[in-house]
């Protein structure tokens, strides 16, 4: 579905991924992700050749699918230990901060089965937010989010730049994001990429 | 192109393997603790089936202990198999599973743990009740231990078979009588070693024999089952 697409991301740099319904954003994510195999492909990370399956690689990257892996049965905090806690060794302060940068404490304590879509999102980012990942590959991170959610992710998508950190994100409305910050990879319909830098 | 400097936005310290399966046993945990109804069934299933035989065949100690260990046998193998379908569904649809492959952690050993959880959650209540049930079809008291130590054994192996079927059906919508269809030829062996023990317990001979070949299987299983669980997760995740 996906051929002839190349792109350079360079520290501190964000690749939004435009795109038509159905013209293969998530695949794109999916492929980086090492979740679905491609024909082939060529990644470089930090400037070595490594195949997308790589646990180095992996141990670098947080993917934000459109599932967001919380479980319905558990609180916000413990969807939030558990998730980080395959990568990280993080204790009670680390999340409880995590939650007042995403504007969650209020609501972490009930069970996720109880909160708003757009309230789960909020848990999903903090666990993004705590991953220590350096590449977030995120898929339509502002989904069922609030205006003041919106800048939320584009907040952290800023401050996670600014720290040296790497984004790919697959959304159609803007990230909010300043120019210099932003590039956009846009897929065709015949699944080919045109790269280029976001006007102000 | 130079080489990237990247810095990552918090730098808390890495997990082992260990401590990621420990995370992922105790969350397995947690939520069956939470949702008692899956613990519940298999037992519940197990118990029925095994008090239907006095009811529907014969209420005569006698012939009852004859057939005790094919009926144990059977309405444990077809007890465990209740709660096999969500072993991996649940943690596929909401996205956990893709979670895991992303984690940096060997997919094997977080799988491993899920199935650690599955037999601690229902083979061993499973075979902590079977001597409870035994009562029921005059099995004497002598031959409990062996039951126990048998279908402990087999359990264990039943879990992993399990998982294996779990994880090639995750691409099937509604893959439950598939996973059967799949699971039980595989667990044959296990079955009749396990019935053949419990019949040697129950008339008082040496077992050692065929828990012997009860722990060969589980080993066995221990060694591959996880391999092929991770390898048909990846390919159902795609």
């Amino acid at each position: 579905m996906l051929r002839g697409l190349a792109f350079v991301l360079q520290a501190g740099a964000c690749l939004q991924v435009l795109g038509a319904n159905g013209a293969g954003k998530t695949t794109l994510l999916r492929v980086l992700a090492g979740l679905l195999e491609p024909e082939s492909v060529t990644l470089r990370w930090r400037g070595l050749e490594c195949s997308p399956r790589d646990p180095a690689y992996h141990a670098d990257l947080a993917y934000l699918g459109h599932d967001a892996a919380l479980k319905a049965d558990l609180t916000g905090t413990e969807n939030i230990s558990f998730a980080v806690g395959l990568r990280r060794q993080a204790n009670a302060a680390n999340v409880l901060s995590a939650l007042q940068r995403v504007d969650a404490q209020r609501f972490a304590d009930r069970p996720v089965r109880t909160l708003s879509a757009g309230q789960r999102r909020r848990i999903a980012l903090a666990a993004l937010w705590l991953s220590g990942a350096s590449l977030w590959l995120l898929d339509e991170p502002s989904t069922n989010l609030d205006v003041a959610g919106q800048t939320l992710v584009a907040g952290l998508i800023e401050a996670h730049l600014r720290q040296g950190g790497l984004v790919v994100a697959a959304t159609h409305q803007s990230l909010g994001l300043p120019a210099p910050l932003q590039n956009t990879l846009t897929i065709g319909a015949a699944g080919q990429g045109t790269a280029g830098r976001v006007a102000a | 192109m130079s080489a990237p400097t990247l810095i990552v936005a918090t730098t808390l310290p890495r997990v082992g393997v260990l401590a990621a399966c420990a995370q992922v046993l105790r969350r397995d945990l947690r939520l069956a603790v939470r949702r008692p109804t899956q613990l519940i069934q298999p037992l519940a299933f197990f118990a029925v089936v095994t008090l239907l035989f006095p009811l529907g065949y014969t209420p005569e100690l006698g012939k009852l202990r004859a057939i005790a260990p094919g009926v144990l046998w059977v309405a444990a193998l077809l007890a465990s198999m209740l709660t096999l379908d969500s072993l991996f569904r649940e943690d596929a649809t909401d996205g956990t599973l893709e979670q895991f492959v992303v984690s940096g952690q060997p997919l094997v050993a977080l799988l491993a743990a899920k199935t650690l959880a599955h037999w601690l959650l229902t083979g061993l209540p499973l075979t902590l009740m079977a001597p409870i049930l035994g009562i029921a079809l005059g099995v004497p008291t002598a031959a409990m231990p062996g039951i126990l130590f048998a279908l402990g054994l087999g359990s264990i192996t039943l879990s992993l078979i399990g998982a294996m079927g779990a994880g090639l059906t995750l691409g099937v919508r509604r893959g439950g009588v598939l996973l059967s269809l799949l699971t039980l030829p595989l667990a044959v062996p296990v079955l009749v070693f396990g019935a053949r023990a419990t019949e040697l317990a129950i008339a008082g001979d040496s077992l050692t024999g065929p828990l012997y070949l009860l722990g060969a299987l589980a080993v066995l299983g221990v060694t591959l089952a996880p391999l092929a669980a991770a390898a048909a997760v990846r390919i159902g995740l795609e």
